[in-house]
């Protein structure tokens, strides 16, 4: 693995990650020390993507689990294959073994699980360790996040019918939040925690260059100005980085060299996401933004 | 540094950040020790970093991280890093208080060295029935202190309950309207495979959270102390609540609330908030709540509560486009006014008829029969989102 800070940068900036240097070392550490990194930021800076990255960089499985409110042991840890179950049973039946208790109660054997993100993350080989990627944790509910918590310390699973299941050696986790709500101190102390931040001028425009290269030069400085500028306004919903590879892409596909004026108030609905805040900035503000962007 | 020095200053360090109130716990410090020996802690941006990454856990604490981590680990000389206790990092991160609550009169007789406990017992027996009966529609902008005390008494005795809302979740139950598959099989065991014995599951409901804003401006002022008191008794007795409070600017007071003992929460307010009895921006307050809290409390179909008497002097434009904002992002939008409670009462202000057409319930606040009743209309507020204007937005802009 990584013998030092940056060694990791330069490895992300090859696989297409521009990440600063205090996101590097929470990365570095969450790597050395073992622990879950929880990124909090708004949507679409790139946290989603840092756990994609590390899992193509290190060439280990990526294991997402997009949350949501009542999350259960069903759809996380394992669930049985109650179709297959209930064959078996008729099988027995058929063949006239259904009065015989161990064969009855094999049906809760392994061949039966159907294993979920959560157990596949801590079942898999002990070679490379998987990331698991618990996305979007602020959408799932308490009662998740207190499960979550008893897993992130012991990393075992205990199955009733199976027994106890440990992780020989445990994932990488990568946790994150769209702060929707605030999520429990006591998880937050298991993990790391780096707030992802809009990124500045040089770092947007170093992303924007990295993700399309074959964009011109000229457009894809001017993009990133005028979303910076866009940032300072009073929007509802402030564009992302993901919305600004976004714009830039749709801008290339249309065969921009440089902004203008019409193309910017035809292609805004790449890069806001409210009415209110379209019709907000369109005409006059587009016009100064432009200006500012463009001298 | 030697190694020695180091721990002593970690340590020390973790003490000043506890003090600005970074809850720095001990294993999170052994945690940095430990992230020392792959950090090189010559090289100052990735030291703060990792010791960032480790002790911080709210964003809101990082720029108070970031002020206490450049003061303690500044350039010292050895003699000075010895003596000097970095407390004076402290004094230059408070604020100063412009205005502070007006707290009402005392009577002077009144002896403040007197323990709560006998003051409330003296009130107490004050009451009798009658004066209970009294009290409960007296108007609250005419209390006395002791009165208020009463009232006080008297609220914290009032069971608060909102209806619940459906969630995501199951539980299990003798006869449900969903087949519990599993249960099901495990039980077949005992009948040799034969699902006899059905298992049934059925939603499991929540308490809908709590949103309250409280206009605390000039003209709000005999009303603010005793709803503060309501504030915190309606925080204590349910389990999902938020508060804010407002007069030219938002400030969330949820925290504060949280102290158990009434008075010190009150006190742990009135030190937070800055603009006590200031002029009133509906519009404005409602806007940043939208656009800072809406997306981070609004999220599982809560009750909000706007206590205001509806005098604005900010734009009525933009308080009738935030007020349609917050509805639809909200299961139950109530208004509370405390001038309600006065007969010949008319909604006429500029702020009260914009944001009237966007407000579900429309209640007084003015006394405790109406606190009596806000409760009531909370626990029966029904399953659906009541019927609203279908307008679009876009004309209002």
């Amino acid at each position: 693995m990584f013998a030092s800070i940056d060694e990791l940068q330069t490895a992300l900036a090859e696989h297409s990650y521009v990440a600063d240097r205090p996101l590097t070392t929470a990365i570095f550490l969450a790597l050395k020390l073992n622990k879950p990194l929880l990124l909090e930021g708004e949507a679409g800076v790139g946290k989603t993507e840092i756990a994609k990255t590390l899992s193509s960089m290190l060439g280990r499985d990526l294991i997402r689990l997009q949350c949501y409110e009542g999350l259960d042991v069903n759809t996380t840890i394992y669930e049985w294959n109650y179709a297959r179950q209930m064959l078996q049973i008729r099988m027995l039946e058929a063949s006239g073994k259904a009065q015989d208790d161990t064969a009855l109660s094999n049906i809760f054997g392994p061949e039966f699980l159907i294993k979920r993100p959560l157990l596949q993350a801590i079942e898999a080989s002990t070679e490379k360790p998987p990331i698991l990627l618990i996305d979007e944790l602020d959408r799932a509910d308490e009662e998740f996040e207190a499960f979550l918590l008893e897993l992130l310390s012991d990393w075992q699973i205990s199955i009733p019918e199976l027994g106890t299941i440990r992780a020989a050696q445990p994932p990488t986790v990568i946790i994150t939040s769209n702060r929707t709500r605030e999520v429990h101190d006591a998880l937050k102390r298991r993990c790391l925690f780096y707030w992802v931040d809009y990124p500045s001028l040089e770092k947007e425009l170093a992303i924007v260059k990295t993700r399309l290269p074959h964009a011109s030069e000229r457009l894809s400085q001017q993009v990133v100005a005028f979303v910076q500028e866009l940032r300072n306004l009073d929007l509802y919903k402030l564009p992302g980085v993901a919305e600004t590879i976004d714009w830039a892409t749709a801008l290339a596909a249309l065969e921009q060299t440089e902004l203008s004026v019409d193309m910017v108030e035809d292609t805004l609905g790449a890069i806001l996401k409210y009415q209110d805040d379209i019709a907000q900035v369109k005409g006059s503000t587009v016009r100064a933004l432009l200006a500012k962007v463009t001298a | 540094m030697e190694q020695g020095y180091l721990l002593q200053h970690l340590i020390a360090f973790g003490q000043l950040l506890r003090e600005v109130g970074i809850p720095a716990g001990p294993s999170q410090m052994v945690e940095l020790v430990t992230a020392l020996e792959h950090v090189d802690i010559r090289k100052r941006e990735d030291f703060k970093a990792a010791a960032r990454c480790i002790l911080v856990l709210r964003r809101d604490d990082l720029p108070v991280f970031d002020t206490a981590f450049d003061f303690f680990w500044r350039n010292l000389t050895r003699s000075e890093a010895e003596e000097e206790l970095p407390r004076n990092v402290l004094s230059t991160m408070k604020v100063k208080r412009p205005r502070q609550l007006r707290l009402p009169s005392r009577p002077s007789e009144g002896d403040p060295s007197k323990s709560r406990e006998e003051r409330e017992e003296r009130i107490n027996m004050q009451l009798s029935f009658s004066a209970r009966e009294t009290l409960r529609t007296k108007d609250f902008s005419q209390f006395s202190w002791e009165e208020v005390q009463a009232a006080k008494e008297m609220m914290r005795r009032f069971k608060w309950r909102i209806e619940e809302r459906p969630t995501r979740r199951k539980r299990p139950v003798k006869l449900g309207s969903q087949f519990d598959m599993r249960r099901t099989l495990r039980r077949s065991m005992n009948n040799g495979g034969e699902m006899l014995d059905l298992a049934w599951r059925d939603v499991r409901t929540h308490q809908r959270p709590l949103v309250v804003l409280c206009d605390i401006s000039g003209s709000m002022d005999r009303y603010s102390r005793i709803l503060l008191h309501f504030l915190h008794t309606i925080s204590d007795g349910l389990r999902d609540v938020e508060t804010f409070v407002f007069g030219t600017r938002l400030t969330r007071i949820t925290r504060q609330l949280r102290s158990r003992d009434i008075d010190d929460a009150v006190q742990a307010v009135s030190k937070q908030v800055l603009d006590w009895s200031g002029g009133t921006r509906i519009g404005d307050a409602v806007k940043e709540f939208n656009f800072k809290w809406g997306r981070r409390v609004l999220g599982r179909g809560p009750v909000v509560l706007l206590i205001s008497d509806g005098w604005d002097r900010g734009d009525p434009k933009l308080l009738g486009r935030e007020m349609y904002r917050l509805q639809h992002s909200c299961h139950r939008l109530i208004w509370l006014n405390p001038l309600l409670g006065s007969p010949d009462y008319k909604p006429l202000t500029v702020g009260m008829q914009a944001a009237l057409p966007h407000i579900d319930d429309f209640l007084p606040v003015h006394n405790l029969v109406s606190l009596e009743q806000l409760g009531e209309k909370l626990s029966q507020l029904g399953k659906r989102k009541p019927e609203r204007r279908q307008q679009p937005l876009r004309e209002r802009l």
